[in-house]
């Protein structure tokens, strides 16, 4: 195969060239494009965005808001209203919980969350339902990590106010029917936040297409720097939703007394901005976008289905989830026999193999799957491989560094 | 870094002295590291200030239990006040501070020692030593 070599774009593989980098569901790595604009930004266009009345605030207000209109073209939104920059996916979920969650979640109100979500589509909800009284309910999935539209129908009920799945699981990798539980929760008049920390970078997403009412994902998954992340909501919806946090830029009018609020998106984004992300995360989607999905999708299908044919053929070694690469979407979490995930990241890491082991932020999932932690794989666009071969030569020798003869 | 996983650690992992649970102890503790799950409980027999006796159970990676097991064999048959002393040089090793006369004291826990190059790690391997550090001192 003579493909061309992403990581050529990547300065950290300047620095660390035989590094095999497979925690990209963790974070990516940035390309040069990104780290230039940002840079570009802080040399040329630096000032308070939207509230200066100099030409420098008034590029870094076009700045920062081209961001947000790349963002809205990227992900299909039908305005610039409806994104709000924020911190991450965490923090967009926790948004959502609440403001939305605080304002019309009453006692005895279900909340429907999949056993697979990660920590930050999980935790805000159990806090909300505990405060409000409300009943938190788990989605169960089978075996390898399926959820379907039977399933959730069944789970449904008159009283169920929000569901909350992620597009791709962090764990498995698969990919969840979004469109088909949109479809269903909105007959049920029940609203679906979908966490896209997972899918947003690596698959194409459309918020209408997908009819979500919320989506949240973060920018550093996606070769952006660290620190900005997208809230995507229904603009009904945001309009009718209290503040968040409250402070600078946020308001229209303060008295001693009370104070009326700025229009969507600012509601939202109290406080100086994260300008020099925003504008990381611009370039991220243009370099994206010329990369295109349709490539992004043919080396990350093809670098999975060669790390599980690796981690098959390997005595010893499980993967969770299904067993159709298709299913996987980059992410491969797997166990050893006898050997503790721990152990294993410290032995990928002394060959030059970066892994994730532990819970991935998913316990109540490890629990129902009768798993105490996992090693996870993760591949990009940019891996090659090369990366999947250093990984296998590794994987291979695990158990005999561990004194286990066969 | 490279011989880490080394036949010391591997041994005591795969074959521990003294993982089973222990009638008559006089004092017991859990151990835990929250964020990983490594977690022990460490039993001690004290008799007249002398650790007569030892023992842990418990699950976790092989540097949490090799290094507790390892720990056993050293401080068994010593004076409580001799276990802290080779605690406080356990740490020094953590750190990196450690002489190689003190290195020697240790024994095969000094096997241990590429511990201060992998701050990741570094809580696996004193679960034990601070388990044994809150009992006796």
């Amino acid at each position: 195969m003579n493909e061309r070599s992403y990581k050529a774009d990547f300065p950290v593989f300047e620095r660390y060239p035989d590094l095999a980098y497979l925690d990209n569901s963790a974070t990516t790595q940035k390309p040069r494009a990104v780290l230039d604009a940002a840079a570009r930004y802080y040399r040329e266009e630096n000032a308070n965005p939207l509230r200066g009345l100099y030409e420098l605030a008034v590029k870094a207000t076009d700045a920062y808001e081209n961001a947000r209109i790349a963002v809205r073209d990227f992900i299909g939104a039908a305005s610039e209203r409806e994104i709000i920059f924020t911190r991450n996916a965490s923090e967009s979920l926790n948004l959502i919980a609440y403001s939305y969650g605080r304002a019309n979640i009453r006692e005895g109100d279900e909340i429907l969350v999949t056993i697979s979500e990660h920590h930050s589509n999980f935790l805000p909800w159990q806090i909300l339902a505990k405060e409000k009284g409300a009943r938190l309910k788990f989605l169960k999935c089978t075996e390898s990590g399926e959820y379907t539209p039977e399933m959730l129908e069944k789970a449904l009920t008159p009283r169920t106010r929000i569901f909350a799945a992620a597009q791709i699981s962090n764990v498995f990798g698969r990919l969840n029917p979004i469109k088909e539980f949109a479809e269903i929760c909105r007959r049920n008049g029940t609203l679906i936040v979908c966490d896209g920390a997972q899918s947003v970078p690596h698959i194409p997403v459309n918020v209408r297409e997908l009819g979500v009412d919320f989506l949240a994902f973060s920018g550093h998954k996606m070769l952006a720097p660290m620190g900005i992340g997208v809230l995507y909501g229904r603009e009904e919806l945001l309009e009718k939703m209290p503040p968040f946090l409250y402070g600078g830029e946020m308001i229209e009018y303060v008295t001693l007394c009370g104070a009326t609020f700025a229009e969507l998106p600012h509601k939202f984004e109290a406080g100086t901005v994260n300008a020099g992300g925003a504008v990381g995360l611009h370039a991220a989607i243009d370099y994206i976008n010329a990369l295109g999905f349709d490539e992004i999708e043919r080396r990350e299908n093809a670098l999975t289905a060669k790390l599980m044919n690796e981690i098959r053929n390997t005595p010893h070694v499980h993967i969770t989830g299904s067993d159709d690469p298709d299913e996987h979407h980059g992410i491969v979490t797997f166990t050893i026999d006898d050997v503790h995930p721990h152990d294993v990241a410290a032995i990928f890491d002394e060959a030059g193999v970066a892994v994730r082991a532990g819970h991935h932020c998913a316990q109540p999932l490890h629990k129902f799957l009768n798993l105490q932690s996992t090693v996870r794989a993760s591949v990009a666009f940019y891996n090659d491989e090369q990366d999947i071969e250093r990984f296998s030569d590794c994987l291979k020798t695990i158990r005999k560094r561990m004194g286990y003869n066969e | 870094m490279s011989n880490f996983y080394n036949e010391i650690l591997t041994d005591h992992n795969l074959h521990p002295v003294h993982k089973h649970e222990l009638s008559c102890c006089s004092c017991t503790r859990d151990g835990v590291n929250p964020s990983c799950g490594d977690e022990i409980t460490l039993n001690l027999r004290v008799e007249d200030g002398v650790i007569t006796d030892g023992s842990f159970t418990g699950s976790g990676c092989a540097v949490s239990q090799a290094s507790a097991d390892i720990m056993l064999d050293l401080v068994i048959g010593r004076s409580t006040a001799e276990a802290l002393r080779l605690h406080g040089i356990f740490m020094k090793m953590i750190r990196g501070e450690a002489t190689d006369s003190e290195l020697d004291e240790l024994d095969e826990a000094g096997a241990l020692s590429d511990i201060s190059h992998m701050p990741a790690r570094v809580k696996c391997a004193v679960l034990g030593w601070r388990t044994l550090n809150e009992m006796i001192s």
